[in-house]
């Protein structure tokens, strides 16, 4: 936590989507609270535009079907985007994971 | 002296292929966006470095690419080079396709006719086709699947639907084929700025003549046996058409299988397969400064995608078809199993004509002298979704 009413999130991100975004595999992401899956990436497609349409549908922000969200060892995916990160992400202590599902050649 | 750019979109990244004049000796740059699929790339005949590709990912969805520069470097439009934490961009985005369902321009989000036969409603896939304006810098229209038209107006910042188009009211009989419902033709008239003519696998062919606003099925005169009513207004695979620049109202049509050509803008379309092997196909081409002579790339049929007898022919008409000549000289002619997909054949527009095209097995073929000769200028790239040619000053 940077200070007390704002949280430093770490992001780790697929790699074509580090590419995209001209980043490495992970971003630290400053937002207040609440801290959940739709903040956290309304903070990211803030930051990184090039991001926007490519982990969550334009208009209807629903998951992409071929990506999950990982954190704290839990798939966070079907949650509702609402619901508050675990505290490890939110202290900083444990990265949200951005994957890519295992498929394809 | 001249020289030509071939820009090349595979399964796994884009390619540019440059050479001067002679066309003899190439510079692979490349792969751009490694590891996407490029489903085509096309420059602007106003700004020839402005470049827009397509990129798309099963997992990340659609990118809409530009360079200004020739192809050395790209971005997103509206993200300038560089700078990739700027600011977001409000109420834009260069890959936002969203159907247009206002009351004000729009149509109401309908549904087509899914696999099992039950409808479907549209749901943005890809980007199929780019094709800059041939007159605006800054306009540029996208041909998508599920099928529909969008164009641009600041350069591929955002996109509008043409909704006309998706809202024609044969929609809920279109379906996709196993490629999807893609709308991957868009032909501007060069001497009719409202006309548009696009193909949609598997609708048919359709034109506009008020800009987009609305559009009419072209399809009189083609026969597809795969469909209840062979000769039905639409429902045909239409896999490529193209058009000489100096004769618009002539097009010639590659279907599923069939090769066709019309004299009147679509009006009514004429059978010119003539004594063609096999007429299945995906291109068809236009020599640059013969209206008249055309080619193809025989395939051996719908269930077999590869040239006949394992041979790679390019057939060339100088009659608009009806009489074909096979083309050979530098193509493999034994044990060849590759497929050529529909926007993977271009023509470059120097005095002696070139074509391109690109095959599933990785290579990009040139001959310099109209199609009498070939030769690889690629071999191994991921398998060719697109080639489209430069010619530069």
């Amino acid at each position: 936590m940077s200070d007390a009413s704002t949280h430093a999130v770490r992001v780790e991100l697929p790699y074509h989507l580090r590419n995209l975004a001209g980043v490495g595999e992970e971003v630290v992401l400053t937002l207040a609270a609440p801290v959940t899956l739709a903040t956290v990436l309304d903070a990211l497609e803030s930051r990184y535009p090039m991001l926007r349409g490519t982990i969550r549908d334009h208009g209807t922000l629903q998951r992409r079907p071929f990506l999950r969200f990982f954190a704290c060892a839990h798939d966070l995916s079907h949650q509702p985007p609402d619901t508050p990160l675990p505290p490890a992400v939110t202290e900083g202590k444990e990265p949200l994971i951005v994957l890519g599902a295992i498929a394809g050649g | 002296m001249s020289s030509v750019r071939v820009l090349v979109g595979t399964r796994k990244g884009a390619f540019i292929l440059t050479a001067d004049g002679k066309r003899k000796d190439w510079t692979v740059s490349g792969p751009f966006f490694a590891g996407w699929e490029i489903y085509h790339m096309k420059g602007s005949p106003v700004d020839p470095n402005c470049i827009y590709a397509s990129q798309t990912s099963g997992w990340f969805g659609q990118i809409l690419q530009k360079s200004e520069d020739g192809g050395k470097t790209w971005h997103q439009p509206g993200l300038k080079p560089g700078e990739p934490e700027m600011p977001a961009f409000p109420g834009k985005a260069p890959n936002r396709f969203e159907y247009d369902t206002s009351n004000a321009t729009g149509n109401p989000l309908t549904t087509h006719q899914w696999y099992d036969g039950s409808q479907h409603p549209w749901e943005f896939k890809r980007v199929w086709h780019l094709e800059p304006s041939l007159t605006e810098a800054a306009t540029v229209y996208a041909g998508v699947e599920d099928a529909a038209l969008f164009r641009s107006t600041d350069g591929g910042q955002s996109w509008q639907e043409l909704s006309g188009l998706r809202g024609h009211g044969t929609g809920p009989h279109w379906q996709p084929g196993a490629g999807g419902m893609c709308l991957h033709t868009v032909i501007l008239d060069p001497s009719n700025p409202k006309r548009i003519f696009i193909a949609i696998s598997a609708a048919g062919a359709f034109r506009t003549d008020d800009g987009g606003e609305t559009w009419k099925p072209i399809n009189r005169g083609l026969y597809s046996k795969y469909i209840p009513d062979p000769n039905a207004e639409t429902g045909h695979c239409v896999h490529h058409i193209a058009m000489h620049p100096d004769r618009p109202n002539t097009l010639f049509m590659q279907k599923h299988w069939d090769i066709m050509r019309t004299d009147n803008a679509g009006d009514q379309w004429e059978k010119v397969s003539g004594n063609l092997p096999t007429d299945f196909g995906f291109v068809i081409d236009v020599h640059a400064h013969e209206p008249e002579t055309i080619y193809v790339v025989p395939i051996k049929s719908d269930s077999e995608h590869f040239p006949l007898d394992g041979a790679l022919r390019v057939y060339r008409s100088r009659t608009g078809g009806h009489e074909w000549e096979p083309l050979t000289k530098g193509l493999p002619q034994e044990n060849c199993y590759v497929n050529v997909l529909r926007d993977a054949m271009a023509v470059d527009r120097l005095d002696d004509c070139g074509l391109y095209f690109g095959t599933t097995g990785g290579q990009v073929y040139a001959s310099a002298d109209a199609g009498n000769t070939w030769a690889p200028i690629v071999r191994d790239l991921p398998a060719v979704l697109s080639v489209e040619v430069q010619t530069l000053p």
